[in-house]
């Protein structure tokens, strides 16, 4: 431990530690631009000046990278200091004249004007390299580097030229102090608010809000460490030093007695319909963007915004899309009138905007949704029934002007209208998720037309499959709301603990036998068995059948060629007869 | 014979996973398809023994269709495949004995294709209604019977 006056305080820190962080401890504030607390310090801004004392001797030294000495005795505001630090603020205000947090020191400095020249009055960049130290020693790419001397140096990709060693993790832009490196998505991917991404942003997040357990994870394809080895600047700020960069995706077997199958749904996507121009008009968003941007949490904080930060003044929901279409999906999704009904109810709570719903029937089958479709249809809403054609942005009118503009048979009114609005939301429907086909073949299930898993019986067993102790639990099976959806959850739980209590169950007695008298020997069926309940009895010369293996399918005992297998209810004899049986009328 | 046109008699051996629970659908759903396959369950179309076949045709059967899972679909992993090396062989056979082999058919028919059962049935019955009767010899035939 070191101990150091700081001034007039005293602070007690450990070796190796700097003034700055001696002077953090005690919080008395230092200025600084170059500083960052996970790059090593440079001191190459020289704004975090001090006067240092020790044994009797002064000096001025840069606090970022000065490190504490025992009696060192630290003035952070004397009068030599104030002068030093205003005169490289000046030179700094020449160089970046539109680096406001160079205008703000010198705000704080009391400088009015810089005395010296100013070269470029748009300059952002201060030439303090923490980029360029950030590149080498956090990311590892060493994609940038100061270029030229003297007055014409500058920060720069080799040549001024996009650099192939640049993995464009925009690190470069967040180190940077004075806002001076700027980035674009030259991939022009759709971002609702240019500077606030709906999406998620950093490589280490908390996936959702309602995550179980509530930590972070690394998204290896975006972390850093993982592209050059470098970074882990997490585990430098990490208190609890709780971030394992070595982790690896582990599988796991898990015996279990029961299967509940709840894999979910996938939002229809609604670039596959491009005459509502999903992804080519901003404003055009899907539902689940508007829950985001409408969301308290959200990138905007709930507040609904077009993508040019303006409020709208008029909102379109389209319902349907991609449901109740025979060119995409015949079913009809049940959530979508719904949430959509929400939405307006949110719209018109939040913003002055008309609110125009576009339906072909309203659906609001559950309880109190008929009530709330009412409320709404009090609170102004305006209702058109119609299926949307297309939506285009080329006006016809004045009043056309700068919108999108909707087209919709008004099947009430008999008539075509153009709806001029400044958002469009489109209620897209409910689809099986993405590996469900999979999941069908892994656990030998049935998919039914709309392609949902097939329940075993749609009155008498909706929460069970063809296969024995496999379970079906919301959207997966069918598209259905919430209160649906945790209905079937506690019916699907319930069989499934069912059969969990009692330990055993019963196997349809249709299984294969061999008759031992008549078996050859000759392991036909052995093959045959695609559950490996067939076995060949060295001792005896004939084949065995495994019950508890064997699955009733009959494979073996139509190949046999002794006539020896049978199937109990299936037996040759009793198909024979049903085939007599049904000629006699 | 009502009305002046044949009416085939065709056996249809459905699996119980896919085939029975697609006609079951076509039920269900009131799907209006032609009566002329009768059917008999089985587990698994890989249980459909080539001897059921010759057994429904001996005893007057016009046609006799088998339906299975999809391939890859199968309860039992791979008994729709066995039914399908069956068929083929099966087919040569028939030729052998003289039985067109437009008269045996195999078809894969899903839990969910309701629609796709009411066509196979109504397609097989067409087919089977314009190749006529089927003959077969004296020795043990029940045909001549039914013509007279």
């Amino acid at each position: 431990m070191v101990n150091l006056t700081i001034d007039g305080k005293k602070v007690q820190i450990e070796e190796g530690k700097t003034i700055l962080q001696a002077a953090a401890k005690c919080e008395i504030k230092i200025p600084t631009l170059c500083y960052h607390p996970v790059v090593e310090a440079y001191g190459a801004c020289r704004v975090c000046m001090v006067e240092v004392t020790v044994r009797g001797k002064t000096d001025l030294v840069t606090a970022c990278n000065t490190k504490v000495q025992e009696g060192l005795d630290v003035q952070t505001g004397s009068e030599r200091v104030l002068k030093a630090r205003r005169l490289n603020v000046e030179m700094l205000m020449a160089r970046a004249p539109a680096a406001e947090p160079v205008q703000e020191l010198a705000k704080a400095l009391g400088i009015e004007k810089t005395r010296f020249e100013i070269k470029d009055p748009q300059e952002k960049c201060i030439l303090c390299g923490l980029c360029v130290r950030a590149c080498e020693t956090i990311v590892g790419a060493s994609a940038i580097s100061f270029i030229e001397r003297g007055t014409e140096r500058k920060v720069m990709p080799p040549f001024g030229e996009p650099s192939e060693a640049c993995i464009g993790c925009t690190a470069c832009a967040y180190f940077c102090p004075t806002g001076a490196i700027t980035y674009e998505d030259k991939y022009g991917r759709k971002v609702i608010h240019t500077e606030l991404h709906l999406g998620p942003t950093t490589a280490i997040r908390v996936p959702i809000r309602q995550a179980v357990p509530m930590v972070p994870l690394i998204d290896t394809e975006a972390c850093i460490h993982f592209k050059t080895g470098e970074c882990k600047v997490c585990t430098k700020v990490c208190d609890r030093e709780a971030i394992n960069h070595d982790m690896q995706d582990e599988t796991l077997e898990v015996e279990v007695g029961t299967i509940i199958l709840a894999s979910g749904f996938k939002p229809f996507d609604a670039k596959r319909i491009p005459a509502y121009g999903y992804g080519h008009f901003p404003n055009v968003i899907t539902a689940l963007e508007f829950e985001r941007l409408v969301n308290a949490s959200g990138p905007t904080g709930g507040k609904i915004k077009l993508a040019d930060g303006t409020e709208p003044k008029a909102v379109g929901i389209i319902h349907c899309v991609g449901s109740r279409d025979e060119n995409y999906n015949e079913y009809c999704s049940r959530v979508c009138c719904m949430y959509s009904l929400k939405f307006a109810h949110l719209i018109k709570e939040k913003t002055s905007a008309d609110v125009y719903d576009f339906y072909i029937d309203m659906r609001c089958f559950g309880k109190g949704y008929e009530e709330f479709y009412h409320r709404l249809l009090h609170e102004g809403t305006k209702f058109i029934r119609g299926r949307v054609s297309d939506i285009t942005d080329m006006a016809m009118t004045q009043r056309e002007e700068g919108k999108l503009i909707i087209r919709v048979e008004d099947t009430l009114l008999g008539t075509v209208r153009r709806i001029p609005v400044d958002m469009v939301i489109l209620a897209t429907g409910l689809e099986p998720s993405i590996d469900h086909n999979q999941l069908a073949k892994i656990f030998n299930i049935s998919c039914s037309q709309d392609t949902f898993f097939l329940e075993r019986h749609p009155k008498l067993a909706p929460v069970s499959t063809f296969s024995d102790g496999i379970y079906l639990a919301g959207a997966c099976q069918a598209p259905r709301d919430i209160p649906d959806t945790v209905a079937q959850a506690g019916g699907a739980a319930a069989e499934a603990l069912a059969l969990a209590d009692k330990g055993t169950f019963a196997l349809e007695p249709v299984t294969a036998e061999i008759d031992e008298d008549l078996c050859a020997g000759c392991q036909l069926c052995v093959n045959l068995c695609p559950f490996t309940a067939i076995t060949y009895d060295k001792e005896k010369g004939i084949s065995v059948v495994n019950d508890a293996l064997c699955k009733g399918c009959g494979t073996c005992v139509a190949a046999c060629p002794s006539g020896a297998s049978h199937q109990k209810h299936f037996r040759d004899s009793q198909i024979f007869a049903e085939i007599e049986g049904i000629f006699v009328v | 014979m009502s009305n002046g046109t044949f009416e085939p008699r065709l056996v249809g051996f459905l699996c119980n996973w896919c085939s029975y629970t697609g006609a079951d659908l076509a039920g269900t759903a009131r799907m209006i398809y032609a009566p002329n396959v009768r059917i008999i369950r089985v587990m698994c179309s890989g249980r459909v023994d080539p001897q059921f076949v010759l057994k429904a045709f001996k005893e007057g059967a016009d046609g006799v269709l088998i339906s299975g899972c999809h391939p890859g679909d199968c309860h039992y992993k791979e008994g729709n495949y066995k039914a399908l090396r069956r068929y083929k062989l099966l087919l040569k056979m028939l030729d052998q004995f003289g039985i067109e082999k437009e008269r045996f058919r195999l078809e894969w028919v899903s839990a969910a294709e309701g629609v796709k059962f009411q066509h196979v049935c109504n397609e097989f019955t067409e087919q089977v209604r314009k190749l006529g009767p089927l003959y077969l010899s004296k020795n043990g035939g029940k045909h001549e019977q039914r013509e007279a």
